[in-house]
């Protein structure tokens, strides 16, 4: 397997708190990567640097061979990377279906500026894309009269609507019930097995240790273990890092 | 009749198997609604496309012609500040511009009579020329600084208005005179100003239901997770504020030779955008026919207020309290206000044809809460 994606030797300082300090992560081509760690340890950061919502201070981030650090958010979509976020982010304005056209490019003619949003192509992966979520029926409705669990599987179907080759995911089980955290489980693996590369933050453990090939555990901004989740799990640095640091009870 | 509508009208039926002759009565009455609603519609267009031909008194016209202005005008606006979210404060910057490229170009180039209408098309583009640097200072920040920083921009156009030679300073340029005849003066410039709010109004549909405006709309619900989906930000909300600033450059040459007069501070006036955004938000902010109707009720009702009350600050105390009520009791506008009153009874009638039968909306499995 190689290296799809790899954060190298990154660091960000917020003032004076160092948020990630000389921190490295590698997720390999069709992988489930997980990304866990304490509250505060530098997760979401590092997504807002490799998705160039934030700028690092040091270090590069690599697609493949190519360096993408502090490209902006349109062009890392561009180029195959989406992400949701960890406070669910949707268009509470549009409707479902609306919001899914937002990012689909399948065979729309982007130099006319009154082409019509969502060709019959766009429309038809998105529909599909609705029905492997489970929310098809709400396609008309208005984004905003979804229930948050709803919300979470649009905010993921809407990223998937471009196809794209690496989706990061911040704390897809956060905040919804043990069943539809069962079908956001399943969905994922779906798509890993049809090639997607998943990179994802989460506190739940059982959720991670199902469902990730390879985990990493940032403590204090600094990988402090990475490899299969059968192993991290009895890793004594991990539980140190969770239960050391006051165990926040996420774990 | 607005996108809002039909938003919010086919999300229901979506959701609304047909069922028993009670939904077949639902459905009848719907559709007699539709019939009403179009023949209303259709009076209205007839009543707005023969208005000067039946009130031929000037001072009548003269509102006509001033309404017409507003009612593109404020479609204008709303194609940037309703789709986008970003309210401006300073379209009177591509208003006043599109006053004085005519007036300088009309006095320089010593045009007389009708020929003055050639210079039509330089409004416009004087102005979507001054909206892509204005745009790409005041797009860098967002809410309510966006807004401070059209108003400043603003100033500084009203201020040059008065202070450079080329303007004419407080006096102004006169515009050549029309050999028109008196009874029907007002009319050519009625219909120009109908012509250009039609025009304005089809394109804010095609933009609503294309890509761009799909993007708009986007970068108002969120903009950084819009950038996040591949959203060209700064590109689109330029378009849309050039697009915008054209149309109402165009205006602002219209008025000129309407008025006769350019002076900076009718030109470039600080109501003209609290105009904009009050109608537009009457209306209904970033539907297709929410601004045009603000306008059509509001121009007429303040020039009538400003008619009746001879003292000018009684007229605008009383808009800026007309401001006041509309934000505190139609905060979504006339038309999304009245598209939800209609969903809403729709879906009630449906829910009594249907019974008991079955929840409304019944959740797909494994979805949560």
């Amino acid at each position: 397997m190689t290296a799809q994606l790899r954060a190298e030797r990154i660091a960000r300082a917020f003032g004076g708190v160092q948020a990630l300090d000389d921190c490295t992560l590698t997720v390999e081509q069709g992988s489930i990567t997980g990304l866990i760690g304490p509250n505060g340890s530098g997760k979401t950061t590092l997504f807002n640097i490799i998705t160039g919502y934030e700028r690092p201070d040091s270090g590069e981030v690599y697609l493949a061979d190519r360096k993408i650090t502090n490209a902006s958010p349109q062009r890392v979509f561009a180029l195959g990377i989406g992400r949701t976020f960890q406070l669910t982010r949707i268009f509470p304005r549009l409707t479902v279906m609306e919001n899914m056209l937002v990012a689909a490019r399948r065979g729309g003619r982007p130099g006319r500026l009154l082409a019509r949003a969502g060709g019959a192509a766009d429309r038809r992966r998105a529909l599909e894309l609705l029905e492997f979520t489970g929310i098809a029926r709400h396609a008309a409705a208005l984004a905003d009269t979804l229930s948050y669990g709803q919300r979470k599987l649009l905010e993921l179907a809407s990223v998937l609507a471009a196809d794209p080759a690496i989706v990061l995911l911040d704390e897809p089980a956060g905040g919804v019930n043990p069943s539809l955290i069962q079908h956001i489980a399943a969905r994922i693996r779906d798509l890993n097995a049809q090639g997607t590369t998943f990179l994802i933050v989460e506190h739940n453990m059982e959720f991670v240790m199902g469902l990730c090939h390879q985990v990493t555990v940032l403590d204090y901004g600094t990988v402090v273990a990475s490899g299969p989740p059968g192993i991290i799990a009895a890793d004594p640095r991990v539980l140190d890092a969770y239960l050391g640091s006051g165990g926040d009870g996420d774990g | 009749m607005t996108g809002a509508g039909r938003a919010t009208g086919a999300g229901r039926a979506a959701h609304a198997p047909p069922a028993a002759p009670a939904g077949r009565r639902a459905a009848a009455s719907r559709a007699s609604g539709r019939i009403v609603l179009a023949a209303l519609l259709l009076a209205l267009a007839v009543m707005i496309a023969v208005f000067p031909l039946v009130f031929t008194n000037g001072a009548v016209t003269q509102i006509a012609v001033d309404t017409m202005i507003f009612v593109a005008a404020a479609c204008a606006w709303n194609i940037f500040s309703g789709y986008s979210g970003y309210l401006s404060l300073g379209h009177a910057i591509f208003f006043g511009s599109g006053v004085y490229a005519v007036a300088i170009a009309a006095r320089d180039f010593k045009l007389t009579g009708d020929a003055v209408f050639s210079l039509m098309p330089l409004a416009a583009a004087v102005a979507a020329v001054i909206a892509i640097p204005v745009g790409l200072v005041a797009l860098r920040v967002r809410r309510h600084t966006f807004v401070v920083i059209t108003i400043a921009i603003f100033f500084i156009f009203q201020l040059m208005a008065f202070n450079f030679s080329f303007t004419g300073g407080t006096s102004g340029i006169v515009a050549p005179i029309l050999n028109w005849t008196a009874a029907t003066y007002n009319d050519p410039f009625y219909y120009l100003a109908l012509g250009i709010a039609a025009g304005t109004i089809a394109l804010s549909w095609l933009i609503r239901r294309s890509r761009f405006g799909l993007q708009l709309r986007a970068i108002r619900d969120d903009e950084d997770r819009a950038r996040g989906l591949g959203v060209r930000a700064m590109p689109v909300k330029l378009t849309a504020f050039a697009l915008s600033g054209c149309i109402t450059g165009l205006l602002g040459g219209v008025w000129f030779y309407f008025i006769g007069i350019a002076q900076p501070q009718a030109a470039f006036d600080p109501l003209f955008d609290l105009s904009l955004a009050l109608m537009s938000f009457f209306g209904g902010l970033g539907t297709i026919f929410g601004p045009a109707l603000g306008a059509l009720i509001l121009e007429p009702a303040q020039q009538w207020l400003t008619i009746r009350f001879t003292n000018d600050y009684l007229s605008e105390i009383l808009l800026g309290a007309l401001f006041l009520a509309v934000i505190l009791f139609l905060p979504r506008g006339i038309l999304p206000t009245a598209a939800q009153r209609i969903a809403s009874r729709r879906a009630r009638s449906g829910d009594r044809a249907r019974g008991s039968q079955a929840p409304a909306v019944a959740r797909p499995k494994g979805t949560g809460p």
